[in-house]
């Protein structure tokens, strides 16, 4: 499992704002169709890309068939695909100017995470951003998780990406 | 050693203190609020039906969760390494929705022969009626479980630190037998305490515990707890659809697929718990999660108690031996110095010359120690195991458990060791 600071993921979830989301399912039992509720619940824009379902909405979103028909700006591409996939889409993220490219849980691809990370990208990969998210907001404690955080001031639990970003980054290890 | 082991950047007394706990969202109070409530309210409907489908993670109702019990499952989670736990109301709680997420009606699986007689009562005879079948081995004995293995076989069991004696196991070489034949590690870690041993680090793939031993250390709340190490593939094979598998009662999810390497804590809260129902009050949840508070303060002082004592009555004319791992002539030292060089626990048993009518006598002329049948008290605990635990058993099936005629059990507390020895030597005068 490739290593990544507490600071590096939280910069990440706290700075971006549009995320496509390659590979969402429109059935409600995947994890990636939850992963894309639960993140517009906490105020992130998601963009899903699916080729068998573009042209319909998804979660009140339009659905594109790749990365490059999104007509807005992207800042991060999450990728529910398997780790030979995540490569080409990897590249394709570097070319419409994502600012991070983020691969699921079991996801790894350390060529295209490279060549991204040589183009200026930030690159996490085996990671779910649901996961970190609730890790970050406390969320996760509600369910036993071992959050590795030891925190002494109250956070407004559940709360929104705007907090996330809000919360100054590098008060000291461990602290968010 | 397992990569997970490593799962915080801080010290195990700091963790002791505060891991999962942080101050009140509302209040700011800094200890651990007791939420005594059963049920928590939904923002909408929508918020409720992504709870119920297990698509977001909050409060529904406390058989299910609550935030006093979360705060000791982070907190026993961090101290074992784990990647999550789930707190319950008691060690047999723990070890009945262990198995009930991995077991199906015909199944078996291996347990150590040394064992709490409450967990030999459990899965000898409770198990039965679900059709779970146990195949007992030789704990001192690692290929004595490669034996019982079979195409039925779905989990090894031991305990760290074993009853009755206070043997230390072989944890490594027995996960290794387990690692081979692609079935999980369970390690009760009761007597030994995270302070002492981490059976992550060892190879175990799921921990349980009874908290209302040292955990909680005080004598005064039932709990029990698992924890998930993260490490076991349960999508490897079919043999444990309850992971692997759609689930039918939440929308067709596959908990590991989902739940990554925390779908075993899962798995065991969102079906075990919420079917089966056994849960923690969060009164016993706020006094456990005090208790572990100073873990590594009472281990230190019960580990150092306990070998003085041993190390006194081994030297007693009126006792015949003593079976305590941290003495240089047990046959556990070398395990012990292995696996628990901080200390091998305070439960240990010895022998009283004079037999059972000895033992009866002990027991009923201390002053000090209490009479009582638990292990892991602030108190020091006495039982004479003939006449009361196993007074039940035939003389052989007596000695077969570690619990002949002249067996005295002790679980040495904090008070001063010198009156703990004192207390003990009058008694055994008298």
């Amino acid at each position: 499992m490739p290593e990544y600071s507490d600071e590096t993921i939280k910069s990440v979830l706290g700075s971006v704002k549009t995320v496509a989301i390659v590979g969402v399912s429109d059935k409600e039992s995947r994890a990636s169709h939850f992963v894309m509720k639960y993140m517009q619940g906490k105020g992130y824009r998601m963009i899903p890309i699916n080729p068998q379902l573009a042209g319909q909405t998804l979660l009140g979103e339009k659905v594109y068939p790749d990365l490059k028909s999104i007509p807005e700006k992207v800042d991060m591409v999450d990728i529910f695909r398997n780790s030979e996939a995540a490569g080409v889409l990897s590249d394709e993220a570097i070319a419409i100017g994502a600012k991070v490219v983020w691969m699921q849980l079991g996801v790894v691809n350390d060529a295209a995470a490279a060549r991204a990370e040589k183009a200026g990208l930030t690159v996490i990969m085996d990671r779910c951003p649901k996961m970190e998210y609730s890790r970050f907001s406390g969320e996760f404690g509600w369910v036993g998780r071992n959050s590795r955080i030891i925190d002494n001031r109250r956070k407004q639990l559940g709360a929104g990406r705007a907090s996330l970003a809000r919360d100054a980054i590098g008060r000291g290890k461990g602290t968010l | 050693m397992n990569i997970h082991s490593k799962l915080s950047d801080y010290g195990f007394n700091t963790l002791s203190v505060h891991a999962g706990a942080a101050p009140d969202p509302t209040t700011g109070a800094r200890a651990t609020p007791i939420y005594q409530t059963t049920s928590y309210v939904f923002d909408d409907t929508d918020h409720a039906a992504s709870l119920f489908g297990l698509q977001s993670f909050g409060n529904i109702y406390t058989r299910i969760g609550n935030p006093t019990q979360a705060v000791l499952e982070e907190r026993v989670a961090a101290l074992e390494g784990g990647t999550a736990a789930l707190a319950v109301a008691s060690g047999h709680a723990a070890q009945m929705l262990t198995f009930q997420a991995l077991m199906m009606p015909g199944d078996e699986f291996i347990a150590a022969r040394q064992l709490y007689g409450g967990s030999v009562n459990q899965f000898g005879q409770a198990f039965k009626s679900f059709g779970w079948n146990v195949k007992w081995a030789d704990a001192r004995d690692p290929e004595s479980f490669r034996r019982q293995l079979s195409s039925k076989t779905k989990a090894i069991f031991i305990e760290s630190i074993a009853n009755p004696g206070g043997i230390v196991i072989d944890i490594e070489s027995i996960g290794a037998v387990a690692k081979e034949a692609g079935v999980p590690f369970i390690v009760d870690n009761t007597l030994a305490t995270p302070y002492l041993i981490r059976p992550v680090e060892w190879g175990a793939d799921i921990i349980i515990h009874s908290l209302t031993k040292f955990l909680g250390g005080h004598g005064n709340s039932i709990g029990g707890v698992i924890v998930d190490a993260g490490s076991f593939d349960w999508s490897r094979t079919k043999k444990y659809p309850m992971l692997s598998e759609p689930c039918p009662s939440y929308h067709g999810i596959k908990m590991h697929e989902t739940f990554g390497d925390m779908a075993f804590a899962i798995t065991c809260r969102v079906l075990g718990l919420r079917d089966l129902g056994p849960a923690i009050s969060p009164f016993n949840a706020f006094l456990l999660l005090t208790g572990i508070e100073t873990l590594p303060l009472r281990m230190q002082k019960h580990c150092e108690n306990a070998k003085a004592v041993a190390q006194h009555l081994s030297r007693h004319a009126k006792v015949s031996w003593v079976s305590y791992a941290n003495l240089p002539n047990d046959p556990c030292y070398g395990l012990a110095q292995t696996y628990c060089p901080k200390g091998a626990g305070a439960v240990f048993t010895f022998g009283v010359r004079g037999g059972y009518e000895a033992g009866v006598k002990l027991v009923n002329n201390v002053k000090l120690l209490s009479h009582l049948a638990n292990v892991g008290d602030t108190r020091s605990l006495i039982i004479h195991p003939a006449s009361t635990t196993h007074r039940q058993l035939s003389d052989e099936q007596k000695s077969a458990a570690g619990a002949g005629p002249e067996v005295v059990r002790v679980s040495i507390g904090i008070e001063d060791v010198s009156d703990i020895i004192a207390d003990l030597d009058q008694a055994l005068a008298a």
